[in-house]
C-alpha cells in the first residue's frame, strides 16, 4: 500500500531524512520509534505534503501512485490521513463546519453524495459518543480552547469520519493520560480492516500496548536502523535507544 | 496667498454659485447662512490633500479631478430594489428621496424627506457637523438637496428601518450630498440597515453626512453596507452624540467603490453611554478604503469598543485611523480598539494609525493592531483534511472576519451583513 524507497529530504538545506526504505502492506500496522530529532515528524509531514521540506531523492508510492506529486488535499482525498502531533487551532472556524467541509470534500472525491447539516450531525454524534467527546466540541472553534487530550481526540474523530486507508499517527499519545490513550487506541483499532493500514509514530512504547503493531522500525539520524516485531518496542523501552545506536 | 483649487473644488463652487437661489431652504435665512459659511470653508480648504494630517493616507486627487454634475431629474421608472430587511424603508436615488419607492407611513416613528421638512429643522441641521473642520462636510452643507430625517419618540421601539441609496449610471458622473438627521429620544430604540449601491458601470460621488443623536437610555443599531459601484466614490462623514446610558452601535462594511472613506466622529456625552464602532473592509484590486474614527469620551463611566478588520487582495489599499480622546472628566472610561488586516497579496497595503489621548487618570484603555498573511500551518491543516486550497483560504478569511461580524447583535442586521460578506466572496471567487 505504502512504499518508501531511498527517501531523502532537507529543511533549510539541512538533511533530515537520509534514505528511508519502508513498505507498509494493506492491513498492516507499523510503528516507527525513535529519539527526538531522529526525523519522525519530518517523515510524517513529507508524506502528508507540508511545504518547507525539500525532497532530494527517493520515491514514495501510495497504491502505486506517486504520492509526492500530489497536493496535500489530493493525498487526503486518496485516503491518506495525518493525525497531527500538534493539532492546529482555527479560531473562527466552527468545528462542525470544518468536519463537514472535510468529509464532503472527501466524499465528493469518492463519488459519494455530500451530507447535509442534519445527516452530518447524525454521523458525527455517533462517532463522538464512541470517543467520549462532549457534543459541545462541535460548536466550538476547531481545537480552540481544547485541552491536549481533547485535541488528540478531535484528530481521531476526524480520522473516524474520513475513513482513510492509511493513517499516520504522529505522536498521538503525547500529552494523553491513560484513559484518553485507551480511547484513542480504540478509535484506531475500530478502523482495523484488511484495507486499512497505519503508521504509528511514537517516542514511547506505551501506545503500542493498545495499538499492537505487526512491525516496529527504529528511526535514527534520518534512517531506519532496525526493524522487528512488537517485541522490539519492549526491548527499546527496557534498554533505551542508546543500545540500538551502539548496535547500529 | 491661497493655493489654487483643484478643478473639482472649483466646479463645486461654481455649481453652488449657480444653484444657491434654487437649493432647498434658499428662502430660509439660517439655511442660507449655513451654506454660505460652508462654501467659505470649502473655498478656503478645497478638497483635502495629503498634507492634511487627517487625509495623509488617502489621496483624493482622482475625486477632485473627476468633475461631477448634479444628478439629473429623477425618472419615475420603477427600480428593482433589493429585498428589504425590515418593515420600513426609505429609498434615495442619487441622493433624492423616492417617495414612490419608500414605505414609512405605518412606522411607529417619524421619518420623512429632509427637503420637504427643512423649515422645522433649524435646531438639528448642523447641530453636530463641523464644516469648518471637515472639508467633505463643508461640501455636503454647501450642496445638500435632501436626506432622511428620523425621529423616534421617547420609549418607542422603532424596529428595523432600511435606508437604501441608489446611484445611477449617467453619461456624466453625478455628485450627491445627502444629509441624514437621526434622533432617538430617551429610551427609544431603532435598527437602521443602510445599503449604498449602484450599477456596475456607474461613476458617481456619494458624499453623505449624518447627524445622529442618541438620547438617554436609547439604543441605535446602525449597519452600513457600502456596496457602491466599483467605479464610484463614497466619502461619508458621520457625527454621533450619545447621551447618558445610551448606546450607539455602528457597523460599517466597506466592500464596494473605487475609493471610499468612512469617517466617524462620535461623542459619549453622558455618564454610562456606550459606543461600538466595528467594521470590515473587503478590498479587491484597485480599491482604496479608509476608515477613520474619532471617539470622544466626554463623560465618566462610558465604554467604547472598536474592532475593524480589513482583507486586502490584488493591488488594494486600506487605511485605518482611530483616535480616542479621553477627556479629563471621563473617569472610569473603558475603551478598547483593535484593528487587524489580512494581506492576501504582496502588492496590497494597509496603513494603520491608532492614537490615544488620555487626560483622565482612572481609565482602562487598550488598543492593538496586527497585519498578517494567511497562516501557513492553518492552511496546511485544512488541506491535509482534503479541503481544496481555494476553499481552505476562503474559510480562513471568513474566520478572520468572524470576530468583527459576531459583534453585531441584532438578528436582521447580522443576517444582512453575513449575506453581504458572502456575496463579496462569491463575486471574488
Amino acid at each position: 500500500m505504502l512504499k518508501i524507497e531511498g527517501l531523502t529530504a532537507e529543511v533549510d538545506g539541512k538533511p533530515i531524512l537520509n534514505g528511508i526504505d519502508l513498505e507498509v502492506p494493506a492491513g498492516g500496522i507499523h510503528a516507527i520509534m525513535g529519539p527526538n530529532g531522529s526525523g519522525k515528524s519530518t517523515l510524517s509531514y513529507v508524506l502528508a505534503g507540508r511545504e518547507g521540506y525539500e525532497i532530494t531523492g527517493g520515491s514514495v508510492t501510495f497504491d502505486g501512485i506517486d504520492l509526492l506529486a500530489l497536493e496535500p488535499e489530493e493525498r487526503a482525498a486518496s485516503g491518506l490521513f495525518l493525525a497531527f502531533q500538534y493539532p492546529v487551532e482555527l479560531p473562527g472556524v466552527g468545528n462542525a463546519l470544518f468536519l463537514r467541509t472535510a468529509l464532503n470534500a472527501i466524499r465528493r472525491h469518492r463519488g459519494e453524495p455530500e451530507l447535509d447539516a442534519m445527516q452530518f450531525l447524525k454521523v458525527a454524534r455517533q462517532r463522538m459518543q464512541a470517543l467520549s467527546m462532549p457534543e459541545d466540541m462541535l460548536r466550538r472553534g476547531v481545537n480552540v480552547g481544547f485541552s491536549g487530550g481533547e485535541k488528540k481526540r478531535n484528530e481521531v474523530l476526524q480520522m473516524a469520519l474520513l475513513q482513510p486507508r492509511l493513517a499516520i499517527l504522529d505522536e498521538t499519545d503525547s500529552g494523553l493520560d491513560i484513559d484518553a490513550l485507551k480511547i484513542v487506541a480504540e478509535g484506531v483499532n475500530a478502523l482495523r480492516a484488511p484495507d486499512f493500514s497505519a503508521l504509528v509514530i511514537t517516542h514511547y512504547q506505551r501506545l503500542l500496548d493498545y495499538i499492537v503493531p505487526d512491525r516496529v522500525h527504529v528511526l535514527m539520524g534520518g534512517r531506519i536502523v532496525q526493524s522487528g516485531g512488537p517485541e522490539l518496542a519492549q526491548q527499546l523501552e527496557a534498554s533505551g535507544y542508546a543500545s540500538v545506536q551502539a548496535a547500529a | 496667498m491661497t493655493a489654487p483649487l483643484h478643478t473639482g473644488a472649483e466646479g463645486f463652487l461654481h455649481r453652488f454659485d449657480g444653484l444657491r437661489t434654487r437649493l432647498p431652504g434658499a428662502r430660509l435665512g439660517w439655511v442660507q447662512q449655513l451654506r454660505e459659511q460652508a462654501a467659505e470653508s470649502f473655498r478656503a480648504q478645497g478638497f483635502p490633500t495629503r498634507r492634511a494630517e487627517a487625509w495623509h493616507y488617502t489621496d483624493l486627487r482622482q475625486v477632485a479631478d473627476a468633475g461631477f454634475d448634479e444628478p439629473l431629474s429623477i425618472l419615475g421608472a420603477a427600480k428593482t430594489l433589493p429585498a428589504p430587511h425590515g418593515a420600513w424603508r426609505a429609498v434615495f436615488q442619487d441622493g433624492r428621496f423616492r417617495d414612490d419607492l419608500s414605505s414609512l407611513d405605518a412606522a411607529p416613528f417619524v421619518a420623512a424627506s429632509l427637503a420637504a421638512g427643512l423649515g422645522t429643522l433649524e435646531d438639528r441641521l448642523g447641530a453636530l457637523a463641523r464644516p469648518a473642520a471637515e472639508p467633505m462636510a463643508a461640501l455636503n452643507t454647501m450642496l445638500f438637496e435632501d436626506g432622511l430625517v428620523v425621529t423616534v419618540p421617547a420609549g418607542v421601539a422603532g424596529g428595523v428601518l432600511d435606508l437604501l441609496s441608489l446611484g445611477s449610471a449617467t453619461d456624466r458622473p453625478a455628485a450627491f450630498h445627502p444629509r441624514h438627521l437621526i434622533r432617538l429620544e430617551a429610551g427609544a430604540s431603532l435598527t437602521i440597515i443602510e445599503t449604498a449601491t449602484g450599477p456596475a458601470q456607474a461613476r458617481y460621488l456619494h458624499n453623505p453626512v449624518y447627524e445622529i443623536e442618541v438620547g438617554e437610555g436609547a439604543t441605535l443599531t446602525h449597519v452600513r453596507l457600502q456596496q457602491e459601484s466599483p467605479r464610484a466614490f463614497q466619502l461619508g462623514t458621520l457625527y454621533a452624540r450619545v447621551a447618558a446610558g445610551g448606546t450607539y452601535d455602528n457597523f460599517t462594511l466597506n466592500a464596494g467603490g473605487k475609493l471610499v472613506r468612512n469617517e466617524i466622529h462620535a461623542s459619549l456625552d453622558g455618564p454610562k453611554a456606550t459606543c461600538h464602532m466595528n467594521g470590515a473592509q473587503l478590498l479587491r484590486d484597485g480599491q482604496h478604503a479608509d476608515t477613520t474614527t474619532v471617539l470622544d469620551h466626554a463623560a465618566p463611566d462610558c465604554a467604547s469598543r472598536q474592532t475593524y478588520k480589513t482583507v486586502l487582495s490584488g493591488r488594494s489599499r486600506g487605511v485605518f485611523q482611530g483616535r480616542i480622546h479621553v477627556h479629563q472628566v471621563a473617569q472610569r472610561t473603558d475603551g478598547y480598539q483593535m484593528n487587524q488586516a489580512l494581506l492576501l497579496s504582496p502588492e496590497a497595503e494597509i496603513d494603520s494609525k491608532p492614537q490615544l489621548e488620555i487626560y483622565a487618570d482612572d481609565v482602562k484603555c487598550s488598543h492593538g493592531a496586527t497585519v498578517g498573511e494567511i497562516d501557513a500551518d492553518q492552511l496546511f491543516y485544512l488541506r491535509a483534511r482534503g479541503i481544496p486550497e481555494p476553499k481552505a483560504r476562503s474559510m480562513l478569511v471568513e474566520a478572520f472576519l468572524a470576530e468583527a461580524v459576531e459583534v453585531v447583535q441584532d438578528g436582521a442586521a447580522r443576517a444582512a451583513l453575513e449575506a453581504a460578506v458572502n456575496g463579496w466572496w462569491e463575486a471574488a471567487a
